[in-house]
C-alpha cells in the first residue's frame, strides 16, 4: 500500500546530499502540499497586509472622494499638500511626542514592578502580576469612554480625589485643557498597557539562572551590584525587542485618543491615526467630503517613518548584540590562552 | 549531647534563621507597599462597576465612594435595549468566534510548513511576514475599506472577520513554528508505517499534539478581536446594524452623553466577560505572550 507522500515528511532532517541532486522543479513538487498548507495563510496577508501597502501608495496619487466621483491623477500633489499642511505636522509630531512621553515611563515603571514581583519571597506575586494586567485585556474604546468619566471635571472620581488630597484647588479640566490633554491620554496608554512589558520584563527575568545570584551574594555583592552586573547585562537582549514592540505598538494609538479626545481640544491630542481616519472617513459626520488620496498620502508618509525608525532600531540592535558576541568572542579567547 | 544539641543553634543554622526572618520581613513590606497600588490600579474598573447600579444622579452625589445607595439594575437593561447592546454583543462574539477559527486554522497550518519542512522559498515567506510585523494599521485601513467593498462584504460580519484575520500575525505563527519544530519525528515516521498521509498526520496527529499553542492563539486572538476598534468602525459607517461592542458605545456617547450610568452599564457588559475568560486563561495568555518575546 503506497500513499502519494512528499520524500521528506518525515523531515526537519532531510538528507542534503539527496536534496543537492534534484532539481528546483523536483524539490517543488516533493512540497506540494506544504505549499497548499501555506496558501489560506498566504492569501488573507496577501489582500489584507501586502496589497493595501501598495495599493494605498497607488491611491495616493490621486484625488479622490472615495464614494461618489472617479479618482482623478494628480501626481505628488497630495505629498506636497501634505509637507505643507501644518495640522500633518501637528498629528506627526503629537505620535511622535506621545511615543517618547510614553514608552520611557512604561518600561521603567514595568521592569520595576517586574522584578519586584519576580522576588521568590514574594507569595502574592501572582495575585499582583493579574491586577497590573487586567487592564491589559480589556477593550481599549470603551476603557478611553470609561475614562473620560474618570476623569471628567464634574465629579470625577480623580478630581475629587485629588481636592480631598489638598493637591489641586479647582478641578482640572484634563481632556478639555489643549495643554494637558496629550498627556492626560498618555497617562490612561501607560495604565492601559504596562502589563505588557511588565509580562515581557518577567520572561527575561526569569532566563537568568538563580545561581549567578547566590554566586554574587557569596562575593558579598549588594543589590545594587547584582542589578547593574547581572541583570541589567542579562537582560539587554531583550530589552532590544522590548523596546522596539512597544515604541511601534504606541504609534498605533488610535482607539484611546478617538474615544477620549477625538483628537481635540483644537487638535491638540490628535495623532497621527487620529487624523487619517478624520481626512479619510470622518466626512461622514460633517460636511467636508473624504479625501482618500489625501489621506493615504499622509498614510504613507507615516508609514514610511515609522518603519525607518524600526528598522534603524533594529540596525542598531543587531549592532549592539554583535558588539556583546564580540566581547564574548573575546573572553573566551583570553581564556583559552 | 543529644539534649545540648536540640537547644544550642549552630551558627550556620542561626544565620539560616536570620535569612529566612529577613525574607518573611521583606515579603511583609513589599506585600504593604503593593496592596494599595494594585488596588488603586483596578479602581476604574471597580468605579465602572459600582458606577453601573447607581443612578445618575447618584454618580455625581457619591464622590470616589464604591457603594451604591442601593442597587439599581434598571440602567443594565436600558443600556442592552435602548442602547442596542443586546445586538452589538451578538455580533462582537460572532466576530470574535469566526476569527479566531480562521486564524488558528491559518496560523497552524502555516506554522507547521515552516516548522518542520525545509523548501524552495521559505526564507522568502519568513522574511515577508517579519516585514509586516512594523506596518502601522493606519497605512493600511483605506485599501482594506475600499477591498471589502469591492468585494460586496460590507453588508455583512464576514468583511470584519476576514479582515482581521488577515493581519499576518506573525506572533502566532512563530509561535506554531517553534512547538512543530520541536516535536520528535518519530511521530511522523510511525504514522507513515501506519499509512497515513500528509493530511492526516497534521489533522490527527500534529494539530492534536498542539493544544497548548493553540490555547494561547485562541485566547489572544480571541481577546486582540474583542478590543478591535478601528477596523469595525470603519467597516460598519454605514451599517450600525453591524457595529460592535467598541463602535456601539462610541456611538452611543455621542447620542446620550449624560446617561453616565446607562454608559457604565454598557461598558460592564461589555468588558467584563473578556476580563473573566482572561481570568480563567490567563496561564495561557501569558504563557503565549512571554513566549513571543523570548522566541
Amino acid at each position: 500500500m503506497s500513499i502519494p507522500i512528499p520524500s521528506n515528511v518525515t523531515s526537519g532532517s532531510i538528507i542534503t546530499s539527496d536534496i543537492n541532486k534534484r532539481t528546483l522543479r523536483q524539490r517543488i513538487m516533493d512540497n506540494r502540499w506544504i505549499y497548499v498548507f501555506m496558501l489560506p495563510s498566504l492569501i488573507l496577508t496577501a489582500m489584507f497586509t501586502l496589497y493595501p501597502i501598495i495599493a494605498s501608495a497607488y491611491y495616493s496619487f490621486f484625488q479622490w472622494s472615495g464614494f461618489t466621483s472617479a479618482p482623478y491623477y494628480i501626481g505628488i500633489a497630495n505629498y506636497q499638500e501634505v509637507i505643507g499642511d501644518a495640522q500633518f505636522w501637528n498629528a506627526f509630531k503629537n505620535s511622535f511626542v506621545f511615543m517618547l512621553t510614553s514608552v520611557p515611563i512604561k518600561l521603567t515603571l514595568a521592569l520595576i514592578i517586574a522584578i519586584v514581583l519576580n522576588d521568590r519571597a514574594l507569595r502574592l506575586a501572582p495575585i499582583f502580576r493579574t491586577m497590573f494586567f487586567v487592564p491589559v485585556v480589556t477593550t481599549t474604546a470603551i476603557v478611553g469612554i470609561v475614562m473620560t468619566f474618570i476623569l471628567s471635571p464634574f465629579n470625577g472620581p480623580i478630581n475629587l480625589a485629588l481636592m480631598d488630597l489638598g493637591l489641586v484647588n479647582r478641578p482640572i479640566d484634563f481632556l478639555g485643557d489643549p495643554k494637558v490633554s496629550l498627556f492626560a491620554v498618555v497617562g490612561v496608554e501607560i495604565w492601559k498597557w504596562l502589563g505588557n512589558p511588565m509580562i515581557y520584563w518577567l520572561a527575561a527575568l526569569q532566563t537568568i539562572p538563580e545561581t549567578l545570584y547566590e554566586a554574587a551574594e557569596v562575593d558579598g555583592a549588594n543589590w545594587w551590584r547584582k542589578f547593574f552586573f547581572i541583570t541589567l547585562p542579562l537582560i539587554r537582549p531583550f530589552a532590544v525587542v522590548i523596546l522596539l514592540i512597544t515604541a511601534v505598538g504606541t504609534l498605533n494609538v488610535f482607539a484611546l485618543v478617538q474615544t477620549m479626545t477625538q483628537g481635540g481640544p483644537f487638535f491638540a491630542s490628535e495623532v497621527m491615526e487620529v487624523y487619517i481616519y478624520r481626512t479619510a472617513f470622518g466626512a461622514a459626520n460633517s460636511m467636508t467630503l473624504p479625501r482618500i488620496g489625501y489621506a493615504s498620502a499622509a498614510a504613507v508618509f507615516f508609514g514610511l517613518a515609522v518603519m525607518v525608525i524600526a528598522i534603524l532600531q533594529f540596525v542598531a540592535a543587531r549592532w549592539a548584540n554583535r558588539e556583546k558576541a564580540g566581547i564574548a568572542a573575546a573572553e573566551t579567547t583570553r581564556e583559552d590562552i | 549531647m543529644a539534649a545540648l544539641q536540640s537547644t544550642a543553634i549552630t551558627p550556620e543554622e542561626h544565620t539560616k534563621r536570620m535569612a529566612l526572618q529577613a525574607k518573611r520581613l521583606r515579603e511583609i513590606v513589599i506585600t504593604l507597599i503593593l496592596t494599595p497600588i494594585a488596588l488603586i490600579w483596578i479602581y476604574p474598573f471597580l468605579w465602572m462597576v459600582s458606577a453601573s447600579f447607581k443612578t445618575n444622579n447618584e454618580i455625581f452625589r457619591s464622590g470616589t465612594s464604591l457603594i451604591p445607595d442601593q442597587f439599581t439594575f434598571e440602567n443594565f437593561q436600558r443600556a442592552w435595549v435602548e442602547a442596542n447592546i443586546s445586538q452589538y454583543f451578538l455580533n462582537t462574539a460572532l466576530i470574535a468566534i469566526g476569527s479566531v477559527m480562521l486564524v488558528v486554522m491559518t496560523t497552524s497550518m502555516m506554522g507547521y510548513a515552516l516548522g518542520r519542512y525545509s523548501f524552495p522559498g521559505k526564507r522568502i515567506v519568513i522574511g515577508i511576514f517579519i516585514a509586516t510585523v512594523f506596518l502601522p494599521k493606519g497605512y493600511t485601513i483605506i485599501p482594506i475599506f475600499e477591498l471589502i467593498s469591492n468585494l460586496e462584504l460590507d453588508g455583512s460580519l464576514l468583511g470584519v472577520i476576514l479582515a482581521q484575520s488577515g493581519g499576518a500575525n506573525v506572533i502566532f505563527i512563530l509561535l506554531f513554528m517553534g512547538y512543530f519544530s520541536q516535536l520528535p519525528k518519530e511521530l511522523e515516521e510511525a504514522a507513515i508505517v501506519d499509512g497515513a498521509g500528509f493530511l492526516r498526520v497534521f489533522f490527527q496527529i500534529m494539530l492534536p499534539l498542539s493544544k497548548p499553542i493553540i490555547a494561547t492563539v485562541v485566547i489572544m486572538q480571541f481577546i486582540a478581536s474583542w478590543n478591535d476598534f478601528l477596523l469595525p468602525l470603519v467597516l460598519t459607517l454605514a451599517r450600525p446594524e453591524l457595529r460592535t461592542l467598541s463602535v456601539g458605545m462610541y456611538a452611543f456617547r455621542g447620542e446620550y452623553f449624560t446617561d453616565w450610568s446607562g454608559m457604565a452599564a454598557a461598558a460592564t457588559i461589555a468588558i467584563i466577560p473578556v476580563i473573566l475568560l482572561f481570568l480563567v486563561m490567563q496561564r495561557y495568555f501569558i504563557e503565549g505572550i512571554a513566549g513571543a518575546v523570548k522566541s
